[in-house]
């Protein structure tokens, strides 16, 4: 499999590797919707399992996204991981997975991460004129953004 | 335009067209509202009777939990998953120690895998006898609540004696169980196995011939395989629309292999094929669970694992076959004592995506059928 993308997509795989018997790819940030589309037309891996995004702060393309896919004839999961500059737009997913919708807004929602091409890029959990993203590394745990909180539910310290 | 001619011009509109025109009815529905299982708010867009779209707003249960596992250590996050599906926390905890195990390495004891096997089960059928319940009670029959959570009483007690809690139990440690079967654990489940079933037969006998209940869920709610592939959906939803997968068979844990069960599927894909595997499922539980408690072994019952939880940098995605369906945790640890990252698959939150697909078209008392048909929990939709 890793050798048909790479004829295709060339140096697009980063990596190809396998931790505690799992298989993952790291794909260029250019390819990864064209490896996604690959695996899905061509290799069976026809299922969308999750999708989500890890922080790191302090590298230069700081947030990687993260596609699990999961091919239900070969039984097999495959994780493709792409790393994304802050502010960069991400190829979304809906096009081929209705799933992708609210996964791609909790990403959105959660570290800020805008996805180009969602029909409805709202924030999910979080109420929409909220500021911040709490899953970045940088916002505090305690951290609450307290004018919301005063103006929405009257508390006066905002805690 | 006379009366005859508004009748004959209706023949000619399209399927889907609005007579309201712009009087689309706009209806909130929730977030306090009894049918909606929790704080799940849904905005109608009505016409008449019928929906013609619908949007969930979520959150309103919202704790942060995926933030607040960054600043605890692999330990102190356990107690905190229990909160996701409170319906079903052991099964919640299960997916947690899975995960970490697989990334220290950790070989857990036979005797402790078992004894997960009995407990998740059995939180299996406590799970499923509250979906059961409520179930019924969205659509207008109150008395089989009374007979669901008279038998989950039976199970709850176990628990409690089991580790002291009824329902955010914490009963797993990573690397295993924290504690051995009590004196006459055995006994007292399988004992629970024989009454629980002819109690299982009472609920068909209960409801399955209801006509009221046939004609609120058959051919409601009803989703393609191909609409369940692209939502993603899991668990007893994607059974009854035929397809026959299961994590406990596809990717078994925790020695789910040792064990002869089936998986109920169904064929129609509605309301009342969700019912009907779902009940049956809670028969294959009882029969995993009489195995499981058949061959208990000796033995210990947490391998040997380091006080302070340090696993390599890395990163897994495990997940096990929760009430509701794939449960999954994708972990990013960075070597230290603390989670690096957890992202909880939730099933619920994935599978309730589907409902504006499956409630197009149809009228407002089968949003009530379906939100209950797909078996949510807002701890786990909103963390």
């Amino acid at each position: 499999m890793v050798q048909q993308l790479k004829s295709v997509y060339g140096s697009g795989i980063c990596e190809a590797t396998t931790f505690a018997g799992q298989n993952y790819l790291v794909v260029d940030r250019a390819a990864c919707h064209d490896v996604l589309r690959t695996l899905d037309e061509q290799m069976s891996y026809h299922c969308l399992t999750d999708l989500t995004a890890v922080h790191y702060p302090k590298d230069a393309l700081p947030f990687e996204v993260v596609w699990i896919l999961y091919s239900m004839s070969a039984n097999e999961r495959v994780r493709v991981k792409a790393r994304f500059a802050d502010g960069e737009e991400v190829p979304t997913a809906t096009d081929r997975w209705a799933a992708a919708n609210w996964m791609e807004r909790e990403v959105y929602d959660m570290f800020g991460v805008r996805f180009a091409g969602h029909p409805d890029l709202r924030r999910i959990l979080l109420p929409e004129d909220w500021t911040g993203h709490p899953l970045r590394k940088d916002y505090d745990l305690q951290h609450q953004d307290t004018d919301w909180v005063r103006k929405n539910l009257g508390i006066e310290s905002g805690q | 335009m006379s009366d005859k001619q508004f009748y004959e011009s209706l023949d000619e509109v399209e399927p889907g067209h609005t007579f309201l025109g712009s009087n689309e009815l706009v209806l909130n529905m929730g977030p306090q509202h009894p049918s909606t299982h929790g704080v799940l708010r849904v905005i109608l867009k009505l016409d008449g009777e019928k929906v013609n779209g619908l949007e969930c707003v979520l959150g309103y249960l919202h704790r942060g939990i995926e933030k607040v596992a960054e600043s605890r250590t692999w330990t102190q996050f356990a107690p905190f998953v229990d909160r996701l599906d409170y319906t079903a926390a052991v099964s919640n905890s299960l997916g947690y120690c899975l995960a970490v195990e697989k990334m220290l390495g950790v070989e857990v004891p036979k005797r402790a895998q078992y004894l997960r096997v009995i407990l998740t089960e059995l939180c299996r059928l406590a799970s499923h006898q509250i979906w059961l319940g409520t179930h019924l009670l969205d659509i207008g029959a109150v008395t089989p609540l009374f007979y669901t959570f008279r038998d989950r009483e039976y199970i709850l007690n176990i628990f409690e004696k089991y580790c002291g809690a009824r329902l955010t139990n914490h009963a797993f440690r990573i690397g295993g169980c924290r504690w051995d079967a009590y004196e006459g654990f055995s006994k007292e489940i399988l004992h629970l196995c024989d009454d629980l079933l002819p109690k299982i037969d009472e609920y068909r006998e209960l409801i399955t011939g209801n006509r009221i209940w046939l004609q609120r869920t058959k051919n409601v709610g009803y989703i393609s395989v191909e609409d369940c592939r692209s939502y993603s959906i899991t668990g007893p939803v994607l059974r009854a629309s035929g397809v026959c997968w299961d994590v406990r068979k596809a990717q078994p844990y925790s020695s789910y292999e040792d064990f002869e069960f089936d998986i109920p599927t169904g064929t129609a894909s509605d309301t009342f094929d969700r019912y009907v595997v779902r009940v049956e499922e809670m028969r294959q539980s009882i029969r995993i669970i009489r195995q499981a408690v058949e061959g208990l072994a000796e033995g210990p019952i947490i391998a040997k694992v380091p006080k302070v939880i340090k696993p390599p940098v890395g990163e897994v995605y495990v997940s096990i076959e929760a009430p509701k369906g794939e449960l999954g945790y994708f972990i990013v640890s960075d070597g230290s004592a603390q989670p690096y990252r957890v992202r909880v698959r939730p099933p619920s939150f994935i599978n309730l995506q589907a409902l504006e697909k499956m409630s197009k078209g149809s009228l407002v008392a089968d949003v009530v059928a379906i939100i209950g048909t797909l078996d949510i929990v807002l701890g786990e939709v909103d963390r």
